[in-house]
């Protein structure tokens, strides 16, 4: 059947596999002895150094004022990540927004908070009592009708949230707005067409799409977030690192107990990360085809069936886009 | 205002004028694009509009559900004028959920669909009547569907844009325009985005769409379509309408040098 002068052939048999000598890696090989080594050096280190203090350490962990701390520490970043993606949407609209006057505000806030150090602005949140000695509601340069004092209306942690959820809504008003501006016009024009408000049109159509940008850095944000909390203890708020500053203080114990605040640091960013991968996934509905397996999805199918390899996956893959046709 | 889908004999013989524009003009900074376009459509009617591109086609169609803000002249949609109210021999711009409300009573299909890519073929087609409209959701799931199967997509419900070929993205964009029973549609150039072979997919369910009555503008370069389906077609170059009339008309005997050579091309 097979008609090789036409340039078409019907036989379906491939030419014989092409069996050739792979290139070599030696530069791959010496790394990894370098690396290894390196590794067993600090592994050495690790156990057989006594300074570590591994016991003080394990002891140290569950303490009472540390798992305090630990609290403390989740409260505050939680807190401030949501009042920050709030205020970051709110200015990333205003500065999208035709106003002037709103779009100029919203460039003032991030231009000030993005750029005067963190840490400055929890201190002054904290010494704020210094600046206005009364907070009262009233007419604009006229009477007050109820009046506080500035010192037991900011507590610390009041401060703490201040200064951390201001700071983050400048850097969460950028993410948002460039997440804002990847989505096509097109969208926009089609929820007018269709008789949508502006607020309806952002809300339904544009954020949700902008979240698949706008997710990643979050994530980031959020870990820095975690570890921006330690800033705090500038100001006496008793979060994971502060904490740990009181117990060493007073057991000198400082490298095992620092130990001991980083491994809880770590354990929260990697739970973090964690959440980041499953809201990620779930936001990038109908981009991909085919949303790929989670790590515990493919663990299980390899428990069950024992039989998913690679090629089974992209089997199945093809037939779900070939569905479409 | 109101318009009853299907009975086109009835349309057909009323002569409501659905839109009417006087020397509409428009420029974007120093580009004339529009300069003096009078052109009415009637209930009913499909107006095909051809033209080379750049000669202010869709810009025209943009200006109608007000996408676009015309500089001078007047543009009525159903005796109403577009963007603006006129009192005491003024006129006022319209705020903008007045606008919206207008938009509503317009569909518009683009070129390159805009489908929201979020949302499955029944949820764009389900998100205004429900939004906008405050239809209860199990109504308006109920005639997604219906529009849907009408396009014959009966099968894709659930099926997301980004699993959609393009005539059935185009197919999806049209029930959803449709969902908000709208009494004029506007088509911006609605298959020039689509492989060959799934143009007539397309076609097909706007030549059904004008069978029903429905009042229609369509910017193509289907000049087949134009002459089957058009009552009227409109030949535009550099923001003027060189020449308008019945297709069959105009395609077979062309009054403008111009129009000659821009059919020579297509044809």
């Amino acid at each position: 059947m097979s008609d090789t002068a036409t340039g078409v052939s019907s036989t379906t048999r491939p030419p014989e596999e092409i069996e050739s000598v792979p290139v070599r890696h030696p530069g791959r090989w010496i790394a990894t002895v370098v690396i290894l080594i390196l590794v067993a050096m600090l592994v050495h280190s690790l156990l057989t150094n006594q300074n570590f203090g591994w016991g003080t350490v394990a002891d140290t962990l569950f303490q009472g004022s540390i798992l305090t701390g630990v609290v403390h520490t989740i409260e505050l970043t939680v807190l401030c990540m949501v009042l920050g993606i709030i205020g970051g949407i709110i200015l990333a609209v205003m500065r999208l927004s035709p106003n002037p006057i709103l779009s100029w505000i919203s460039w003032l806030y991030i231009w000030f908070f993005r750029g005067t150090p963190l840490l400055v602005q929890i201190l002054f949140w904290g010494y704020i009592g210094a600046l206005f000695k009364t907070v009262g509601l009233g007419i604009p340069f006229g009477p007050e009708f109820v009046t506080f004092q500035t010192q037991s209306l900011i507590t610390v942690f009041f401060a703490a949230v201040l200064g951390l959820a201001l700071n983050e809504a400048a850097y969460m008003a950028e993410i948002v707005r460039a997440g804002i501006l990847s989505i096509d016009e097109g969208q926009t024009e089609a929820a007018q067409s269709l008789g949508m408000s502006g607020l309806l049109t952002m809300r339904r159509i544009v954020l949700p799409q902008a979240m698949r940008v706008i997710i990643p850095p979050t994530g980031n944000e959020t870990i820095s977030m975690l570890k921006n909390t330690s800033l705090v203890s500038v100001i006496a708020y008793l979060d994971l690192l502060y904490a740990a500053q009181l117990i060493y203080s007073r057991n000198y114990q400082t490298i095992p107990v620092l130990i001991a605040a980083s491994i809880w640091y770590l354990f929260l960013t990697s739970l973090l990360t964690i959440g980041q991968y499953y809201i990620e996934r779930h936001y990038s509905r109908g981009s991909a085809r085919e949303l790929p397996a989670t790590p515990i999805q493919r663990l299980r199918a390899l428990l069950s069936g024992g039989g998913t390899t690679p090629a089974a996956d992209t089997a199945t893959l093809g037939h779900g886009g070939g569905g479409g046709q | 205002m109101s318009e009853e889908l299907g009975t086109v004999a009835q349309a057909r013989t009323a002569t409501t004028e659905m839109v009417r524009a006087e020397r509409v003009w428009k420029r974007f900074g120093r580009l004339e694009v529009l300069k003096g376009i009078d052109l009415t459509v009637n209930q009913a009617e499909v107006m095909c509009v051809i033209g080379p591109s750049g000669s202010g086609k869709s810009t025209f169609l943009r200006c109608i559900n007000h996408l676009e803000q015309i500089n001078a002249g007047r543009l009525w949609v159903d005796g109403e004028l577009v963007g603006y109210r006129e009192r005491g021999g003024r006129l006022h711009e319209l705020r903008d959920r007045e606008v919206a409300a207008k938009r509503r009573e317009i569909g518009m299909v683009f070129q390159h669909f805009n489908l929201f890519p979020h949302m499955t073929a029944l949820g764009n087609v389900v998100e205004a009547p429900v939004k906008v409209n405050r239809v209860p959701k199990r109504e308006a799931v109920a005639r997604g569907r219906e529009l849907l199967d009408r396009v014959g997509l009966g099968d894709k419900f659930d099926a997301y844009p980004s699993q959609l070929s393009g005539g059935q993205k185009q197919r999806v964009a049209i029930a959803r325009a449709l969902a908000m029973q709208p009494k004029l549609m506007l088509f911006d150039e609605p298959t020039s985005a689509l492989d060959p072979e799934l143009v007539g997919e397309v076609l097909d369910v706007m030549r059904e769409l004008a069978r029903s009555g429905m009042t229609m503008i369509v910017v193509t370069h289907e000049i087949g379509f134009a002459r089957e389906v058009g009552d009227t077609l409109v030949f535009m170059d550099e923001g003027f309408i060189v020449e308008a009339g019945n297709p069959r008309e105009v395609l077979a005997n062309p009054q403008h040098e111009r129009t000659k050579l821009f059919l020579s091309k297509v044809l």
